[in-house]
């Protein structure tokens, strides 16, 4: 009795060794790309960068910033007053 | 009669040149831009010129270096109710330097802005790092920044009003998804403490004893700020040599500020040199939780605060843009050119800030304020 107990004791700390094993063991193993450097042709396209115009996105940030009580999490940087 | 010079803002950081999705395994383009803007809404007119340039030094280092100017007319609705119309300039040099070490980009810059009432400086450091296969990178910044608030009278310099300090940390990730889309992730959270209100703005108050109903006094602001603000960014390439993108943000801070920000814009490249671009912001704020329109009477509470950015409103802006690209021939070391026009307009409804310059019989009564104004940019930009 006390054996049968101790198995369904031990199963749930096992598992959990082996799933922190495997886990561990993961993480060296290399990260497959998924996507192939040679399928990355859209992505490299200029049309795609979220900050084609940097200076005409800061400045709009700007407009935006100074008239809003929200501001950031949009990849800007400022300074001073923009008493505007 | 004291200006009113709005609330003094220090903007909120995050990684300079580096947006969501920036690489750290390439440093930034050889680029200069010459910028040209102009607002123009709400009896307020501000424009100026900018320059951006960026250079490479090596295959480790780069460095750029922002000059930025606002001419500033002003006689927007709280100039006209409180003080009057007033004119002054405002200019900010931004310095980045950059250093690239294998996958790594390291950051660092220094922006100082100056105008007559409100000295700035701000730093800031940031490393970006590319992984699993240059599909992720994952960037962390930290800024500080140091204000001096004054007060300025027709002209004339008065006095020095306080200091404010401000600290923020960022955190973003970019992530190819498919061979089409990329999702882009940042999260900030910034504190500030000192003088963080307008010294020149004031609050109202409902006084039997004034011919209008309402007198004005002074406001008072908490002596602390603490936010947070969550984005999430999209874009998608089009079969057809087109992309769309898509921008959520939420932000929230201990003034009870609750602001959702969404955004989507198109980009469609059309024959060889020429590309068009439209946008849509929608933006909504709750006000913080001790603002009013119109106080019951003088000192009614301990905090108090009549800044329409504190208000609670809504807002859409419409923008449409167009670059073309050159090559020129002369001088030799340019590769490529680009000249650029960008529209936007931007409308404002408040909700509780009301336009107090149309006459009422009750205070309070007025219609609730509006604002429309256009913000255009010209610029034009090499690479080289």
């Amino acid at each position: 009795m006390s054996k049968v107990v101790s198995c369904k004791m031990a199963s749930p700390v096992l598992l959990g060794a082996l799933l922190l094993g495997s886990m561990l063991l993961g993480g060296c193993s290399p990260i497959e790309p998924w996507v192939k450097p040679y399928e990355r042709e859209h992505l490299a396209d200029p049309i795609m960068s979220f900050d084609r115009n940097p200076i005409s996105n800061s400045y709009l940030d700007h407009v935006f910033e100074v008239r809003e009580g929200a501001h950031g999490a949009t990849g800007s940087v400022g300074g001073g007053c923009g008493c505007n | 009669m004291m200006r009113a010079h709005l609330r003094a803002r220090w903007l909120a950081a995050a990684v300079f040149g580096l947006g969501a999705a920036g690489r750290a395994d390439v440093l930034p383009e050889d680029r200069t831009d010459v910028l040209y803007h102009r607002y123009e809404g709400g009896g307020l007119t501000v424009q100026g010129p900018s320059v951006l340039v960026r250079k490479k030094f090596g295959d480790s280092f780069s460095a750029s270096y922002q000059y930025y100017e606002d001419l500033i007319s002003s006689a927007s609705i709280d100039v006209v109710s409180q003080a009057s119309t007033y004119k002054e300039k405002r200019t900010q040099h931004n310095l980045n330097l950059d250093y690239l070490h294998g996958s790594t980009l390291y950051s660092a810059g220094f922006i100082y802005s100056d105008e007559p009432d409100y000295k700035s400086n701000t730093g800031f450091f940031s490393i970006s790092q590319s992984m699993f296969g240059d599909l992720t990178t994952i960037s962390f910044g930290y800024t500080q920044g140091w204000d001096r608030v004054g007060e300025v009278d027709k002209g004339v310099f008065q006095k020095w009003v306080g200091n404010a300090d401000h600290r923020n940390w960022s955190l973003g990730m970019s992530q190819v998804l498919t061979r089409n889309l990329l999702l882009g992730l940042n999260f900030e959270t910034d504190e500030s403490d000192g003088y963080l209100q307008n010294p020149y703005r004031g609050v109202r108050f409902v006084d039997p004893f004034s011919a209008k109903g309402y007198s004005f006094g002074p406001a008072v602001a908490p002596s602390t700020r603490t936010g947070s603000a969550g984005a999430l960014q999209l874009k998608y390439y089009l079969p057809w040599h087109a992309a769309v993108d898509g921008n959520y943000r939420l932000y929230s801070d201990t003034w009870g500020i609750l602001a959702n920000t969404v955004k989507i814009g198109y980009t469609q490249p059309l024959f060889t040199d020429w590309t068009l671009e439209a946008t849509a912001r929608y933006y909504w704020q709750r006000h913080a939780s001790f603002y009013s329109d119109l106080y019951p009477f003088e000192d009614s509470q301990n905090f108090t605060s009549r800044d329409r950015e504190l208000a609670q409103f809504h807002s859409l802006s419409l923008g449409l843009g167009g670059s073309w690209e050159f090559h020129p021939g002369w001088p030799h070391w340019v590769d490529k050119g680009t000249l650029n026009f960008n529209f936007n307009r931007l409308h404002i409804d408040y909700q509780d800030f009301h336009n107090n310059l149309i006459p009422s019989l009750v205070p309070g009564d007025e219609p609730l304020y509006t604002l429309d104004a256009n913000v255009m940019q010209f610029f034009i930009s090499f690479w080289y």
